[in-house]
């Protein structure tokens, strides 16, 4: 068996070496277009920081890792594929034939519409290459500003603060992470970045960049608040977007990602997707999402990997779920944190003390939850969301007290004469 | 032979002496809250349960980490955190269905139950025997994946 993996993100590699594990002789080829080894963006923040060198952000630590289990890597982009002759056409003008093909082709920044994104010093934080540039101009005491507050902003921010630079941030939205938070909580993470010495604006959009004819600060930023800002790095931070263009003509159905079915294949026989690309069943409401985050890549990697190679594994749908560090203050959200028809919720805010936690509810089962300053069992939401445990009183208990889930679950999952291995 | 925390919440007095052995080894002080077994008291009736890591097999944790920072330990099958590898981005902590994998703000990286090595200083700090660190088929490991299974959302593979 030939398989094909597009993109070396967490996706590919994972399904790369699931393949590997259900057989030691087929051939596997993983592509990716940059010319690092696999790495992982999640862990650019923590290079930004200076945490870690680059290396430390390769997924796997072992130079020999793909080597040793005879996957080859390919450096290249996918131009095009044709599923009608399973042959993938490369940049590079050669093409690789597949019998099997894992489209894991990740998503990309999006650049908001405006005038003057193409000056020099505005960058997006998302490749390897875009770091290095964000690392060169983001110098202490250099004046930065983010467009953008949503996850990924968020996330960057603790690393720009903590290269000393002076930090302005733009949202369009209300609040801060507006597609990820409640407004209590978006509105105290805004109030806590202020606290910190970060100038925050929301509702407000960035409407040019012009250059300011100032060496130190050369781009001049205007805004819809009428204020105009030089500084001298923009980070673009303003969402992603699957990357599907190179699938036009091919007759693989894309809606906002590549849509696929519970096992991850998708409308074409032998061709999967999964990760930041894949548009699949949400566990909650059913209808088909992208879920663009570490786990889900892991999760739904696994589960295309085991039906590539003949096995059957099943999703039982994507679920949102985020922990975000925003300069020290912690904050997660799961599932149907914005809530359902028909269901309620309950919400404990502690301003002064930067703590919050909303739950929602449908009957007497936990289906979405937001949190912040919540480090301590907080993966235990999942378990209750996930596991749809049921309940019973313990949903008062909740409506009362939030912050008891851990109890909650034990309660309601363990009886009592119960011994169980640890 | 591998082996498992056997736990028997019906006898434990919630004296606490494994969360304090439990900081102790790990971050050489007395202090509950960095312990990674934490047992919760069931006020309405009384009941004490120690809760930690069930090192399960399904590896949530393991899985989600990015950057290739939590391990099997070959010897004791515990998934242990290598902390000079973690960035500390916490998504192995909403990963987790069970919520035994916390962030530590002192540390800046996560933690979670690696049974010592194969000595676990909770069982040997519980008076009352109800945690004990034995063979795994023993404790009824069948029984653990019963339990874990409850709650188990994750894709179901049928190899």
């Amino acid at each position: 068996m030939n398989y094909v993996i597009i993109g070396n993100g967490p996706a590919g590699v994972i399904a790369a070496e699931t393949l590997r594990q259900s057989d030691p002789q087929d051939s596997i080829v993983l592509i990716g277009d940059e010319l690092e080894p696999p790495y992982s963006r999640m862990a650019i923040p923590y290079l930004l920081m200076g945490d870690i060198q680059e290396a430390g952000t390769y997924l796997r630590k072992d130079a020999n890792h793909f080597r040793n289990l005879n996957i080859e890597l390919l450096v290249a982009r996918a131009d095009k594929v044709d599923p009608t002759n399973k042959k993938v056409f490369l940049n590079n003008g050669k093409t690789v034939n597949y019998d099997k093909l894992l489209i894991a082709s990740g998503s990309r920044p999006v650049a908001p519409p405006i005038t003057g994104m193409n000056l020099p010093g505005i960058y997006p934080c998302w490749t390897m290459e875009d770091s290095r540039h964000i690392m060169k101009l983001a110098k202490k005491g250099a004046r930065v500003l983010q467009m953008g507050a949503g996850f990924i902003g968020c996330i960057i921010l603790e690393a720009l603060a903590s290269r000393g630079v002076e930090l302005i941030v733009v949202e369009m939205g209300n609040r801060m992470v507006p597609r990820m938070m409640t407004e209590g909580a978006g509105g105290l993470i805004k109030k806590w970045c202020e606290k910190k010495g970060v100038k925050v604006f929301t509702s407000t959009k960035v409407e040019a960049i012009e250059k300011s004819g100032n060496s130190a600060n050369p781009l001049k930023v205007k805004l819809s608040n009428g204020e105009s800002l030089t500084v001298g790095l923009v980070i673009s931070a303003t969402g992603v977007r699957p990357n599907t263009e190179f699938l036009k003509g091919s007759g693989i159905v894309t809606d906002v990602g590549i849509k696929v079915d519970e096992t991850m294949q998708t409308n074409v026989p032998g061709v999967y997707a999964a990760g930041d690309v894949a548009q699949a069943q949400e566990f909650y409401t059913g209808a088909q999402m992208v879920n663009a985050i570490q786990p889900n890549a892991a999760d739904q990697a696994r589960i295309a990997a085991l039906n590539m190679a003949g096995k059957s594994a099943r999703s039982q749908g994507t679920m949102a779920i985020n922990v975000l560090n925003t300069l020290g203050l912690i904050s997660s959200s799961f599932g149907q944190w914005m809530g359902v028809a028909g269901g309620d919720h309950t919400e404990l805010v502690d301003e002064d003390n930067f703590r919050y936690m909303h739950l929602e509810f449908k009957d007497d089962i936990l289906v979405g939850a937001t949190s912040l300053g919540l480090t301590q069992h907080v993966g235990v939401i999942r378990g209750l969301i996930q596991g749809k445990i049921r309940l019973g009183e313990w949903k008062d208990l909740l409506l009362k007290d939030p912050t008891r889930i851990m109890e909650a679950y034990l309660a309601r999952t363990q009886g009592s004469n119960f011994k169980f291995a640890a | 032979m591998q082996r498992s925390l056997l736990i028997n919440p019906d006898i434990c007095t919630g004296c606490l002496q494994c969360e304090m052995a439990c900081s102790f080894e790990h971050f050489g002080m007395i202090n509950p809250s960095k312990s990674v077994i934490k047992v919760f008291e069931f006020h309405h009736d009384g009941r004490k349960v120690p809760y930690t890591c069930t090192q399960c097999a399904e590896a949530w944790c393991l899985h989600a980490c990015p950057v290739e920072a939590i391990v099997i330990n070959k010897e004791t099958g515990a998934k242990v955190i290598l902390e000079d590898v973690c960035v500390g981005c916490k998504v192995c902590t909403i990963a987790c269905p069970f919520g035994t994998v916390n962030y530590n703000h002192d540390s800046g990286k996560v933690m979670k139950c690696d049974l010592c090595g194969g000595d676990p200083a909770c069982a040997l700090a519980c008076p009352t025997g109800a945690i004990t660190y034995v063979d795994s088929d023993w404790t009824g490991l069948e029984r653990m994946r019963q339990w874990a299974a409850k709650t188990d959302s994750r894709p179901k593979a049928q190899a």
